[in-house]
C-alpha cells in the first residue's frame, strides 16, 4: 500500500527526521490560509498523488505571493496528473500540500528497501540526489552506497555514521544525519514498510538537514497489525476496478487488451495471459480468483470483467485441485443465469472431476465454447474475438 | 529416494484442528502420507482424524518421532509456528500459509541460521501448494492424482501452473520424482537454487523443470548455478511476459521492480546459461519429452 507525501513526512517526523513546515489543503482558500500560517515569502504547492515524477508533470509549483498560491491550488485541484508512472489515466489531485520553500545547498538520495537476494533490509544512499535511483544507477553507479542491516540486532549507529560520512555531510550535521538515518530505518522496521525513499534529502544553505520529498510503501500482508497505517489508504488513487476486486477478495490488475481473463492461481493467470498473446490476442486483465472458486466468487469475477468496456471476449481457465470442476461449472452456470454476457465465452476446465464439469457446461444449453487444453483455450478465444469483431 | 519427503517421512500438521488443516490433513492421509499427529496449542491430549494432538511441536516430536511438518497456521501466527518447528527438531517444513508479513519471514530466516547446518530445518514456502513425491507422500494441498510417479523433478512458485505442467507431462507419459512449491512470496524458505542442488544429488531424478515468474533475482541465480554446477538437464519457464512493470500480479513477490526482473530478461539469462526454455505454457509436456529423448 502506498501513502501520500504529507503522510510519509508526518510519520518520518515522529521518528526524528526534520521536514520543512507545511500543511494540507483541500481548496485554494485553505492553501492560502496554510501559506499565511507557515509564514515567509516563498512556498511550494505540491499535488498529493500516489506517484513519482510529479515535478515533470507540472504537479509542483513554486509561489511567491498569496495570489500565486491560490492560482496554483485552483489549477491543480481536481486535475488528473499524468506522470510516467501513472499510465494514461493519470491520478486525480484531491489534496495539496503547501510547504515553506527551501534554499538548497546539496541534494542527497536516501532509500530503504527489502533486498530479496540478501533477505535483509538494505539502506541505499547517494550524494547525487534529486534524480531517480535508476538514473543515479545509470549515471554514477559508483556514488551509490549500500548498507545491509543484520536482522537480529538492527541498524547500528556506526552504520549510520559510515553512510553520513560517505555522503560528505558537513561535520556539524553528522549527529543530526545519524538521527535521521536511524529514524528512517526504525520507521521502516516498526511500521512494516517495504519502501522508504527520501529524495531529495537536502543540506540547506542555512545548515539544516531536511527531507524535501518522502515516499513510503507498506506490506499489505502486515496491515492487519498496522491499523494506523491502513487508515492512510486513499481509494481515490486506486484503479476503481482493482479496488472493487480487492474488496471482493479477488486479485485483479487492469490492462489495455480486449480479452477478459478469469483464472485460478497467479502463475496460471500470468501463463494464460502469455498464451493469449502468443495466439495473437491481448489480455484485458490479470485475475486470480483464488483456490476455492465458489459459485459466488465466479459470479463476482464475471461481473467485474463485464464492467470493463474494453472486454470483447472472455476466457475462463480453471485448474481445479481442492475445488472440483463440477463445482466450478455449477458456479459458471449460476453466474450466467444472472448476467447477460453478449460476447463469446471460452471455458477450459482441468483437474479433479473434469468430465463431470464439462458435462454440466454442455448440458446447460449456454453458448459456451469448450476447450480441453491451454493452447486450445487461447486459440479459441482469440478466434472467437476476431469473429465477434468482424461481425460488428 | 525422491527429495525432501517419501513414505518414511513422519509428518505432523501445525494448525491441525482448524478447518483448512483438517481438510488437507485428511487428503494427505488418504494419499498415503504418514501423518503421525498434529499441533494445536490448548488441544493437547485430544485425538483428531484418529491421530494425537499436541500442545507444542517439541511434545509432538518426542512422542511420535516426527521429522516433517506442514503449517496451516493463519498469517499473524505463522512465523512463530515456523520458528517453533525449527527449534523443535523438525527437519523439513512446508509453509502453506498465504499472507505472512515480509518482515516476519526475514526474522524466521535469521532465526533458522542459529542452528548448525546439520541441525538446521529446511523450509519451503510460504504461500505455496506444498511438496509431493508421487506415489509416496504428499505434504501439500495439490490434487495428488495429476502426478504420475517418475524421474523428472519440478520446482515452481505457483500452485496451479505447476499442476498444468505436471498434467501435461502425465499426458505424454512422463512422471515426477518430486514436485516442490517454493511459493510466491518475496522472502521464502528455499530458493530455486536450493532445490536444484537437491535434485542434482538425487539418483532418482533425471531432469528438472523450473517454473518461475516475474520479480526477484532467484531464477537468474538458479540459471547461473545450473551452468556452473549441474550435470542434469534443466528445463525452464518464466510466466508474465505480458505483465506490466511495477504492478503486483497476484503473488506478493510477482512484481517487476528492478533491472533483470521481467520475464523477457529472465528468459534471456536462462538461455545464456544453457537452460532449455519452454517456449509457451502449452509446451511443458513436449519440451520435457524432447529433453528426455536426448538423454537416451
Amino acid at each position: 500500500m502506498d501513502i501520500h507525501e504529507y503522510q510519509a513526512k508526518e510519520l518520518l517526523r515522529n521518528f526524528g527526521i526534520d521536514v520543512p513546515r507545511g500543511g494540507l489543503a483541500y481548496s485554494p482558500e485553505q492553501a492560502q490560509y496554510r501559506a499565511a500560517e507557515i509564514g515567509g515569502e516563498r512556498w511550494v504547492v505540491k499535488a498529493q498523488i500516489h506517484s513519482g515524477g510529479r515535478g515533470k508533470a507540472g504537479g509542483i509549483k513554486m509561489c511567491t505571493s498569496d495570489a500565486e498560491v491560490g492560482a496554483a491550488a485552483e489549477d491543480l485541484l481536481g486535475k488528473r496528473l499524468v506522470t510516467k508512472q501513472t499510465g494514461a489515466r493519470g491520478r486525480i489531485v484531491n489534496r495539496l500540500y503547501v510547504e515553506a520553500a527551501t534554499d538548497v545547498e546539496r541534494e542527497l538520495y536516501l532509500g530503504i528497501v527489502l533486498d530479496r537476494s540478501q533477505e535483509r533490509i538494505v539502506v541505499v544512499a547517494s550524494a547525487s540526489g534529486g534524480m531517480e535511483i535508476e538514473e543515479i544507477a545509470a549515471d554514477s553507479p559508483e556514488s551509490i552506497i549500500r548498507c545491509a542491516i543484520e536482522p537480529a540486532v538492527g541498524m547500528q549507529d556506526f552504520q549510520a555514521r559510515e553512510i553520513a560520512f560517505a555522503l560528505k555531510i558537513p561535520p556539524a550535521l553528522i549527529t543530526q544525519a545519524v538521527r535521521a538515518l536511524m529514524g528512517a530505518y526504525r520507521a521502516f522496521r516498526d511500521l512494516d514498510a517495504v519502501m522508504v525513499e527520501i529524495n531529495p534529502l537536502v543540506v540547506t544553505r542555512d545548515g539544516r538537514l531536511l527531507a524535501l520529498d518522502a515516499k513510503m510503501g507498506f506490506d499489505d500482508n502486515a496491515l492487519f497489525r498496522r491499523a494506523s497505517i491502513a487508515e492512510f489508504r486513499d481509494k481515490s488513487q486506486e484503479d476503481p476496478r482493482e479496488m472493487q476486486a480487492a474488496d471482493r477478495g479477488l486479485s485483479y490488475v487492469g490492462l489495455e487488451g480486449n480479452i477478459g481473463c478469469i483464472i485460478n492461481g497467479a502463475g496460471l493467470a500470468m501463463a494464460t495471459m502469455d498464451m493469449i498473446e502468443h495466439a495473437g490476442g491481448e489480455p484485458a486483465n490479470f485475475m486470480d480468483i483464488g483456490g476455492g472458486a465458489s459459485p459466488e466468487r465466479v459470479a463476482k469475477a464475471f461481473r467485474l470483467v463485464c464492467n470493463d468496456k474494453n472486454v470483447e471476449a472472455i476466457l475462463v481457465n480453471i485448474f481445479a485441485g481442492i475445488n472440483r470442476c463440477d463445482w466450478v461449472a455449477e458456479g459458471i452456470v449460476q453466474a450466467l443465469e444472472k448476467i447477460e454476457l453478449g460476447m463469446p465465452l471460452v471455458v477450459r476446465l482441468a483437474g479433479t472431476n473434469v468430465e463431470a464439469g464439462r458435462a454440466i457446461l454442455r448440458d446447460s444449453g449456454l453458448p459456451i465454447i469448450m476447450a480441453d487444453t491451454l493452447a486450445e483455450a487461447a486459440e479459441r478465444v482469440v478466434a472467437a474475438w476476431r469473429r465477434a469483431r468482424a461481425a460488428h | 529416494m525422491a527429495i525432501l519427503i517419501d513414505e518414511e517421512s513422519k509428518v505432523i500438521v501445525q494448525g491441525f484442528t482448524g478447518q483448512i488443516g483438517t481438510f488437507h490433513a485428511d487428503e494427505m492421509i488418504k494419499y498415503g502420507t504418514n501423518v503421525v499427529g498434529g499441533v494445536t496449542p490448548g488441544k493437547g491430549g485430544t485425538t483428531h482424524l484418529g491421530r494425537p494432538v499436541f500442545n507444542t511441536v517439541k511434545e509432538a516430536v518426542s512422542a511420535t518421532g516426527a521429522n516433517a511438518s506442514i503449517v496451516f497456521v493463519p498469517p499473524p501466527f505463522a512465523a512463530d509456528s515456523l520458528m517453533e518447528a525449527a527449534d523443535g527438531g523438525i527437519q523439513y517444513c512446508v509453509a502453506i500459509t498465504d499472507g505472512i508479513p515480509a518482515h516476519d519471514m526475514i526474522r524466521v530466516k535469521r532465526y533458522m541460521r542459529r542452528y548448525r547446518a546439520e541441525h538446521r530445518m529446511r523450509l519451503t514456502g510460504p504461500n505455496c501448494a506444498g511438496t509431493i513425491s508421487p506415489g509416496r507422500a504428499m505434504l501439500g494441498i495439490m490434487p495428488g492424482h495429476i502426478y504420475k510417479p517418475g524421474s523428472v523433478g519440478i520446482v515452481g512458485r505457483s500452485g496451479t501452473l505447476g499442476y498444468e505442467a505436471a498434467s501435461q507431462m502425465k499426458a505424454v507419459g512422463i512422471g515426477v520424482s518430486t514436485s516442490v512449491g517454493i511459493g510466491g512470496d518475496p522472502i521464502n524458505g528455499s530458493s530455486f537454487r536450493d532445490i536444484l542442488e537437491l535434485f542434482e544429488q538425487d539418483p532418482e531424478t533425471q531432469a528438472v523443470v523450473m517454473i518461475g515468474e516475474i520479480g526477484g533475482p532467484q531464477e537468474a541465480e538458479a540459471a547461473r548455478y545450473f551452468k556452473a554446477h549441474m550435470k542434469k538437464p534443466l528445463i525452464g519457464y518464466i510466466a508474465g511476459l505480458t505483465a506490466p512493470k511495477g504492478r503486483r500480479m497476484g503473488h506478493a513477490g510477482a512484481i517487476i521492480s528492478a533491472f533483470g526482473e521481467s520475464a523477457a530478461e529472465k528468459v534471456e539469462i536462462l538461455q545464456e546459461c544453457g537452460v532449455t526454455v519452454v517456449p509457451n505454457p502449452s509446451e511443458f509436456g513436449a519440451t520435457v519429452a524432447g529433453v528426455l529423448a536426448g538423454l537416451r
